[in-house]
């Protein structure tokens, strides 16, 4: 069985303004919510499907990992609504947390639960993480446990222990075929992720969460401190307001030369 | 010595989110007292791409050949770059931050266990080196300090300009083959399929682009901005909202996972202007926002914006374009 681990992280919704916490260290979401980045919704959708035709009748099942303050739990029980049907939360505070940091705590996780008779033989991951943007998690977990990564792709499927991963390269849509196990990192857009349905949350609510502490002291992000780049001051022409501005717009398409044909 | 990773477009030439990276290695060898830069690339150059490397100043061209480098392997390229380094003895080694970039530079630190800093935009000091990277999709920056040799990181998209050097590099071919562990090729592309023609190729340059975002409202709601693109043979680009509900297909979209336009006019309706949409059109020569909101991020960093209801708005544009062209 492939038992697919799936980690995701609690990010900042950076969709509305950025503020950053008092010491620099973070972005502060008490105003903006938290969410869980697009990639790692798309590795959460692959992880319920490849898992639902993974050992017989009704699946093997799919865990999700993250990494975490107590609050990312709510991330855990969003991607429990959507079908997977086990949680691990690694406690701990994620800004003290660098790549290979997480990296490290992950596999422990793996080699823990191997030990414990779920052998995880694939580990789905956004490509970045929405927040920290370090490209390299995956990689570097894959390292930790000497496994085989593909990076990038955005639709993952398995048969007979081999996974089939595809996705855009520089040079057209790209393939990669390989045993299992191994670590696969995700970009949004090649499936859909599913909506959590009302059954679907509350069966979420009643999954036991294993709740573990780091194996390790982090090393650390080398993060000396985050700024916010300068505010460009706006210099907006408002053109008019409603249906009544057209007659504007169109003189405006005239003067740029876009109207001609 | 620094190391430049340098991606080679299918028509040999080096691409130029990579010839921003030597432009940018340029600087810190200079700031470092004139280190000299050698590039590695995949595969035989010709002697054009040679050529352009010298002219940005680049001493040595090391192209990584043999079986283990016929399709892309991430784990066999950063095997490559690390024994070109281990040879000659770099104290950095970089590339662009394109995805291939990223990836190839992921395993160069995992394989050293060594940090690495993604997406750099620029260098503030030496000793101890200090580098900003984009964080949170460009909304914030970074300052990470990159104390061990070799200090390993890519340069973001357009965090400079490419340009050649005013003194040419020896632009020495050395052709190399390294050696690959069969573990290093498991994970390797087995095919790849050409693009499908004119998907993102028109969006990324068309002159005008007409966007749409959640303020459409429903994938029925695209008829009268199809129309406005068709009157004004444009493109449409779309946000995220859009594509993730199925509104319209992925390759219409534009932003930091999506496509980069740089039109002479775009026109972004009910899209809200998130960084991550703005990464993807910020180039845009003028931008003409359509929104009900006059405070959406789109209207104050617009140049021009037309407050109130798209689906009110767009048909009254095209009416009054069908009423002056007669
Ligand atoms: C890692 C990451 C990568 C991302 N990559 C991308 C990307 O590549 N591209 C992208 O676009 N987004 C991307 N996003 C998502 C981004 O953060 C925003 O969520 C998204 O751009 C918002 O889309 P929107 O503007 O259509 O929707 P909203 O933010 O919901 O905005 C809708 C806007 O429409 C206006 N409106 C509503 N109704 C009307 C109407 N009838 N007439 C006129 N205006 C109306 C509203 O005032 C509002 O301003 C990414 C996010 C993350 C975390
Ligand atoms: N704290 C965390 N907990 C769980 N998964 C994480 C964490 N940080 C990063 N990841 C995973 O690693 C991916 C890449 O992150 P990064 O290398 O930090 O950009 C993310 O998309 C997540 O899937």
């Amino acid at each position: 069985m492939v038992n697919p681990l799936v980690c995701v992280k609690r990010v900042v919704d950076s969709s509305s303004e950025v503020v950053l916490t008092e010491d620099g260290q973070g972005v502060d979401g008490r105003f903006a919510g938290f969410t869980t980045s697009a990639h790692e919704e798309c590795a959460v959708e692959l992880a319920v499907r490849i898992a639902a035709e993974d050992g017989g009748p009704g699946g093997s099942g799919a865990t999700v990992l993250t990494l975490g303050d107590a609050d990312a739990v709510e991330q855990l029980r969003s991607a429990l609504a959507v079908g997977c049907t086990a949680a691990t939360h690694v406690l701990a505070d994620p800004q003290a947390y660098g790549p290979a940091d997480v990296a490290r705590e992950i596999a422990a996780v793996v080699r823990d639960h191997a030990a414990a008779g779920t052998a995880h033989d694939l580990v789905l991951l956004g490509n970045d993480a929405a927040d920290s943007g370090d490209f390299q998690v995956g990689i570097r977990l894959a390292y930790e446990l000497g496994w085989p990564v593909v990076n990038g792709v955005s639709t993952v499927s398995v048969a007979d222990g081999v996974v089939t991963a595809g996705g855009s390269g520089p040079d057209g849509h790209e393939t990669f075929r390989l045993p299992l196990p191994a670590v696969v990192t995700v970009l949004e857009g090649g499936v859909e992720p599913r909506y959590p349905t009302v059954p679907g949350r509350m069966k979420a609510r009643k999954v036991p969460i294993e709740e573990r502490e780091p194996v390790a002291e982090p090393v650390g992000a080398s993060r000396a401190r985050l700024v916010l780049p300068p505010p460009s001051p706006s210099t907006v022409q408002v053109l008019g307001e409603g249906p009544g501005a057209a007659p504007a717009v169109v003189d405006l398409f005239e003067r740029l030369g876009v109207l001609a044909r | 010595m620094i190391l430049v990773l340098v991606e080679v477009s299918p028509a040999g030439e080096a691409v130029e989110t990579s010839r921003e990276a030597v432009t940018f290695a340029r600087d810190l060898a200079a700031a470092g007292g004139g280190v000299p830069i050698d590039a590695v690339l995949v595969g035989t150059p010709g002697d054009a791409l040679v050529g352009v490397l010298a002219s940005y100043g680049v001493r040595r061209v090391h192209a990584l050949t043999g079986p283990a480098y016929e399709s892309f392997c991430g784990a066999a390229w950063a095997a490559g770059l690390l024994e070109v380094r281990e040879r000659a003895g770099s104290v950095v080694v970089m590339a662009a931050g394109t995805p291939r970039g990223n990836e190839v530079l992921a395993h160069v630190a995992a394989r050293t266990s060594l940090p690495m800093a993604a997406n750099v935009v620029s260098f503030e000091g030496l000793s101890p080196f200090t580098v900003t990277r984009q964080v949170v999709g460009g909304a914030a920056l970074e300052e990470m300090r990159l104390a061990q040799r070799p200090a390993i990181f890519t340069v973001a998209g357009h965090a400079v300009a490419a340009a050649p050097a005013e003194a040419p590099g020896a632009g020495e071919l050395v052709v190399e083959t390294p050696t690959v562990a069969d573990a290093d090729l498991v994970a390797r592309v087995v095919s790849t399929e050409e693009p499908e023609p004119d998907l993102s190729g028109a969006l990324t340059s068309a002159r005008v682009v007409v966007g749409a975002g959640r303020g459409a409202g429903s994938a029925e709601g695209f008829d009268d901005l199809l129309e406005l693109a068709d009157l004004l043979d444009a493109s449409l680009g779309v946000s995220r909202v859009v594509t993730s509900l199925g509104w319209r297909p992925h390759h219409e979209q534009v932003g930091q996972t999506g496509s980069r336009i740089s039109p002479d006019l775009y026109i972004p309706c009910g899209i809200s202007g998130a960084i991550q949409h703005w990464a993807g059109c910020s180039s845009a020569k003028t931008i003409l926002a359509i929104n009900t909101d006059p405070d959406a991020p789109m209207v104050t960093k617009a140049t021009h914006a037309v407050i109130g209801d798209l689906h009110e708005i767009i048909p009254a544009v095209n009416a009054e374009i069908r009423r002056r062209r007669g």
